[in-house]
Formats: structure tokens, sequence, C-alpha cells
């Protein structure tokens, strides 16, 4: 036999390799396809996507924003999806930011910080997820009624019934348009190159003109511009209440996500370059510049990616509310699949919808890490 | 090696580093102060002010712990409904399961074939003490399995299910035929981006719809596949970056001696493979273990969920906090120890590179 001959007959068997897989996976599709059939028509289910319109006749625990009882399928499968991206998203935020801090602290050079830290990640790390959601649930649901609430300055009241916040006395709509104008200011105050002090006072500046400007524009006269919650009767009016259940999603999936992300911060401020810190130190820089200024930004390219997937898993987290009775899109997709009987086309609007936030995600972290590459490297 | 470590602490740097500064010196009495306290608090409730015995639940106060409910209801915990009078086989499964799991991290068995060997006989001890029938004791089916013991053998099955699975999917995700790299890629990236519920979910309700009613088999075997198959997709790209640690050198190397491909691979690059890939492997089966606590939602019931039933009556509703640390504290035993190992073998074979 000669080497082209062996060649050929190499490719021939790659081929009937590719060939067979093609082939077995058409026909479990196929056969997958004809007993999905033949079962369906056994339960009397119709398949398609029809059910979205019919009204749904249950109730759930959150909601952003308006619901019904009547609503159609279509409107509450949205709602569990906006439910489990605000419930994620906030997550991520807070979880982020209290991870960075906890692993600068793991990193830190006290002693005593260093351990508190450990502690905590080691905690929180080492406890299923959903153990610590229920965990928070009973504890919440045992607390008090609103009228022995805990109280902090009689502004903030926490009870079983979840927590009670003051807000600005202000619509939706108007609360948005202020949090876009913040966001425009970060990236202009970003661009103006100003030191800490004068930003610090651009902030408060700015915050007060708005709040001054909201007040005069939109709140009904003869109202305060803050809400206050206050309790009258058996419950409490005014303010923003957080119920038990997003209060819990919230406290738990943070703490759970903010040790797994202290982790990945640590990891990347201890792979910095000790020359690096150490010609900070001999330029006369203070732990503050040098932290800021070197560890940070050289510890970030390190820290982007693996932060990128604790971020969408924290997304997939969001599917442990049904344990403790958060209507996330998980929730109501399985309460949706009992009631309405649309296994199959609930279950892919489930993936689609997990697999449309993860992937944006993922796109947004690649998108962050191309933009921190080192220049001119 | 912990007198070791004791004896090379540095009290000098420790000192000079606590009390840097004003700043730290403040820092460091207020966060002692506060662990002090927190410890005390823990202390004063789990252990001083707690009520140990079945009889004295009357005596249960708020000040304390009620150890009670444990001592009364730690059967259920840990077995489940399990026969009453068969609970020593579950003891003994358990400890089948544990001792598979310490023997496995010692590095004298580290190989592939003595790997698989321990733990195919830890999970049919397991299986047989806990089935029974094979063994001439009662017949025990598998939804009479429950608490500690199935968390231990849903653990236990799907590493080992998916082991194999990975390494295939590594292989596969390598291979030079596109139709099976993108076969494989397409599985990964699916499985990884969905939570483990909504695969776990899919198994248990949507497969039916999907088989003929002869290949359905048991719910606990659909999840156990689809949880390996999720197993697997993780190990996958473990293996994979273990992978790309290997010079391609080696594999010419291999092709120039003559080698197959099978041969390169068992021979040369597994080996270094699984090296690479042991400190990633160990936090995967560390997250697989965590991660077993969710198939309380579809309906199993695990060691969370026996927990759930032995605070479920009146008589026990009140101290569920003492139930739910009990369950944690087993839970954190577990992970905390894997955990650290996995961090002893990094330091390990950091120390090996250099």
């Amino acid at each position: 036999m000669d080497a082209t001959e062996l060649k050929a007959r190499a490719k021939r068997r790659k081929l009937i390799t590719q060939a067979m897989i093609l082939l077995v996976t058409a026909v479990v599709i196929i056969g997958a396809v004809q007993s999905a059939r033949v079962n369906l028509t056994a339960l009397g289910i119709t398949s398609g996507f029809d059910f979205l319109e019919r009204s749904t006749g249950w109730s759930y625990s959150f909601s952003l924003i308006d619901r019904d009882i009547n609503d159609s399928y279509a409107r509450t499968l949205t709602i569990g999806f906006m439910n489990t991206v605000f419930v994620g998203f906030t997550a991520i935020i807070i979880a982020t930011i209290c991870g960075f801090l906890i692993g600068t602290f793991r990193d830190a050079r006290n002693p005593a910080l260093k351990t508190a830290a450990t502690i905590y990640t080691q905690i929180f790390r080492n406890i299923p997820l959903i153990l610590q959601g229920i965990f928070w649930y009973a504890i919440v649901i045992h607390l008090p009624g609103p009228r022995q609430a805990m109280s902090l300055a009689d502004g903030v009241f926490l009870s079983n019934r979840g927590l009670m916040l003051p807000v600005l006395n202000v619509s939706l709509t108007v609360a948005l348009g202020m949090v876009l104008i913040l966001i425009g200011a970060v990236f202009l105050l970003k661009k103006a190159r100003i030191g800490l002090a004068q930003s610090v006072i651009a902030w408060v500046g700015l915050l007060v003109f708005l709040i001054l400007g909201v007040w005069g524009l939109f709140v009904p006269t003869g109202e305060g511009v803050f809400s206050w919650p206050a309790l009258k009767g058996l419950r409490f009016v005014g303010g923003v209440t957080v119920s038990p259940e997003l209060l819990v999603m919230i406290i738990a999936i943070v703490l759970y996500g903010s040790a797994y992300i202290a982790e990945v911060v640590r990891g990347g401020l201890a792979e910095v370059p000790k020359g690096l810190i150490e010609a900070g130190e001999a330029l006369g820089l203070n732990n503050r510049a040098i932290w800021s200024r070197i560890k940070m930004p050289m510890a970030l390219r390190t820290i982007i990616p693996p932060l990128g997937n604790q971020w969408i898993f924290i997304m997939k987290a969001t599917t442990i509310g049904v344990a403790i009775g958060f209507s996330d899109l998980f929730y109501i997709v399985s309460t949706s699949i009992t009631q309405s009987g649309q296994t199959l086309e609930l279950i892919a609007i489930l993936m689609g919808g997990f697999l449309l936030v993860n992937f944006s995600i993922a796109q947004f972290v690649n998108w962050l890490n191309d933009s921190l590459k080192l220049k001119a490297h | 090696m912990a007198s070791m470590t004791f004896a090379n602490f540095d009290w000098g740097r420790f000192k000079r580093r606590s009390f840097a500064t004003p700043l730290d010196s403040g820092i460091t009495v207020v966060v002692y102060l506060v662990l002090v306290w927190l410890l005390w608090q823990a202390l004063s409730w789990a252990l001083f002010n707690a009520v140990w015995t079945a009889d004295g639940v009357d005596q249960c106060g708020k000040d304390g712990a009620c150890w009670s409910v444990i001592h009364a209801r730690h059967r259920l915990i840990l077995f489940g409904l399990y026969p009453y009078e068969e609970h020593w086989r579950s003891t003994l499964a358990c400890l089948a399961i544990i001792a598979t799991v310490v023997i496995s991290c010692f590095p004298q068995t580290w190989q592939p074939k003595r790997l698989a060997v321990i733990w195919i006989v830890g999970f049919a001890t397991y299986y047989l003490l806990m089935e029974g029938s094979l063994l001439g004791l009662t017949q025990v089916t598998t939804d009479q399995w429950g608490g500690l013991a199935l968390t231990l053998f849903l653990f236990s099955s799907v590493v080992l299910i998916g082991m194999p699975m990975g390494l295939g999917l590594a292989l596969m995700r390598r291979s030079e035929m596109p139709v099976v790299r993108g076969f494989a890629s397409l599985v990964i990236d699916l499985i990884r981006s969905l939570p483990l519920l909504t695969t776990l979910f899919t198994a248990a309700v949507v497969i039916p719809i999907l088989l003929p009613t002869w290949l359905e088999g048991d719910k606990i075997w659909r999840v156990i596949l689809a949880f390996g198959l999720f197993f697997a997709c993780y190990q996958a790209e473990v293996l994979r970056g273990g992978f790309q640690a290997i010079p391609k050198g080696q594999f010419e190397a291999g092709k120039a001696l003559g080698l197959t491909y099978w041969q390169i691979l068992g021979r040369i690059v597994l080996p270094q493979v699984f090296r690479h890939a042991l400190p990633s492997t160990v936090n995967n089966v560390v997250v697989t273990f965590k991660e077993t606590a969710i198939v309380i939602i579809i309906g199993f019931f695990d060691v969370l969920a026996s927990a759930n039933a032995a605070f479920g009556t009146a008589e026990w509703a009140p101290y569920y906090i003492e139930v739910l640390a009990f369950v944690s504290l087993i839970y954190w035993v577990f992970l905390f120890s894997l955990g650290q190992y996995g961090e002893y073998l990094k330091k390990r074979m950091k120390v090996a590179q250099r």
C-alpha cells in the first residue's frame, strides 16, 4: 500500500464517521418528533404557540409592571423574563461591588481585614445557594409583623412583609430619566478628568439639582419630594416595599456571588507582578495610588474573563426563585407547564430567554475585554 | 503540617502589619472586636445556651439552639424514607462513597485505571447495599432512597458518568472533522449557557414526551444522565485547558515514532492532560456536589428536602434554624475540605513546575 492510498482511506473513514453522526442525529430528531406527536395526541394537546393569547387565570408573587389574573400567557411570560433580568442585574451589580471590596480586603496587608474577608468567602462559598436561599427565606418570613417591625431611623422598616424603603415621589418614567441623566454625567465627568474632591462636589451638586428640579416639575404640589413608609393600621403605606421573596433572592445571590467574585478579584490581584508594585513604591506613590493606578488596572485584565463567567452564573442562579416562590422566568414557565400542558413550547421559550441574556452578557464581556487590552503591546 | 505553619508564623510581621498606621490599628481593633462578638454570639447560641436531649424540648428557649430536633429527626435528614431497620445499610453505603472520595485524594491513586476501578467499586458497593436484592437483603427501590444518602448517590453517579463523557466531548471538540467538532461545540456551549435546573427539568419533564414509552426509563436515571452531561460539558472545558498546555511537538514526535492516534493519546498526551487539569477537576467536582442540592426542585427527596420535612411537623416547626444549620454544616464540611484540598493541589503543582 502506498501513501496516497492510505491517505484516501483515512479521508473516506472520516467522511463516513461524519455522515454517521449526521444520520444518527437526524434519526433521533425525527424519532423524537414522531413520538412527541403520538404522546401529545394521547394527552389531547395541540402544539403551537396559540396558547400565548389565552389568559392564564393564576397569580404569582412579583411583577415590575401592572399585572392581572386575566393576563395572557405572552404577557405573563414577559413579566417572568423581566423579573429574571431585573433580579439578575441587580444582584450582579451589588455582588460585583461587594466582591471587589472583599477581594481587595483578602489581598490587603492588614491581617485583620484578610481574616475577616477569608471567613466571609469560606462561609458563603461552601454552602449551596439554594440552601442559603431557603435559610434566609425562613428567617425573613419569621420576622415580626408590620406592627413590631424593626426600624432604622424611622425611615426603613424590616418585617415579615419585606423591606420598606423611602423613595422619590415620582413616576417610573421620571425615575428612569434621572438614571439616564446620571449615567450621562458619569461619562461626562470621566472625560473632564477632574480630581477626586472636585468630582465629589460635582456629584453632590448634580444630585441636589436633580432632586430639586424633579420636586419643582413632577411632584404634585403639597407633597414631599420623598415618599416615606409609615405604619397605618396593619400595614405600611408610602415608600416602596421590597417583597420578602425579592429581598431574599437578592440577599442570597449577592452573598454567594460576591464570595465567588472576591476569589476572582483576589486571584487577579495576586497575579500582578511584584516588580510593578515595588516600582510604584520607589516612585513614592501611596497605597491608594498603587492600588488604583497600578494594581487594579493590571489585575482587571485577568479578572474580566472569569468575572464574566460569574455574571452568567448569577443570571442562571436566579432559577432558585422557584424554591422560595419568587416569580422568575423558570417559576412562570414551570407553572405555565402544569397549567397549560404546552411543555415543548414553554421549554423552548425558557431556553431561548436564557440563551439571549447569557449571550448578551458574553458579548458585553468580550467588548469590555477588548477595550481594556494593553495598548502598544 | 499545622504545627509547622504555626511555628513559621511571623509574629513580628503580623504586629508590624496590624499596626502599620493609626488607621490600620483602628481597623485591626474594630474588625477583631466584631469577629469576637460574632463568634461569642454564635457559640452562646449553638453551645452554651443550647438544649441537647430529645426529652428537653420543653426547656428549649429563645436564647439557645434546640438541638433536640436533630436528636429526634437526624435519621430522617440523613436517610429519608429508607426503611428504619435497614438504616445500617444506608450508613455503610454513605461511608463507601466518602471512602471512595478520600482514597482518590491520595496521589498514589492518580492513574486513570486505578481511579476508574476505585470509583466503580465504591459506586457498586453503594448500589448493592442500598438496593439489596443482589446481596440477599430486603429490596429497597430507588424511590425510597433519600436524605444525605440520595445526595451522595446523585453526586457519585454524576461524577462517574460525567468523567468519561467529558473526556469524549473534549476529544470530539479537538477533532479534525468539522461535523464532529461542531456537534461537540454546540452541545458544550448550549448546556453551559443554560441553568442546570433547566437541563434537569427538561430531562425530568420534557424527555418523556420526546421518547416512546418503552425508552423512558426511571426519572432518577434520566436526571442523573442529564446532570452527567452538564458535568461533562464543564469537564470538557477543563480538559481543553489541559490539552492546550501540551506542546504540539509531542503529537508530532508520537506520529514520527509510528504510534497510532489512540496510542499517542493514551500513553503521551492524556497522562499529562490529567495532571494539568487536576486542580480544575477537583473544583468541578466540588461545584457538582454543591449543585446536587438543586434536585429538591424537581421533586427528589435529597438532604435538603428531608431537612424541610424534618421541621415540617407542628412540634418541630419553630426549630427550622437548627435543622438548616445542621444541613449547612454537613455541606460546609464536605465542600470546605474538598476546596482546601484543591488549593493544596494547586500549590503543590506550582512548586513542581519550578
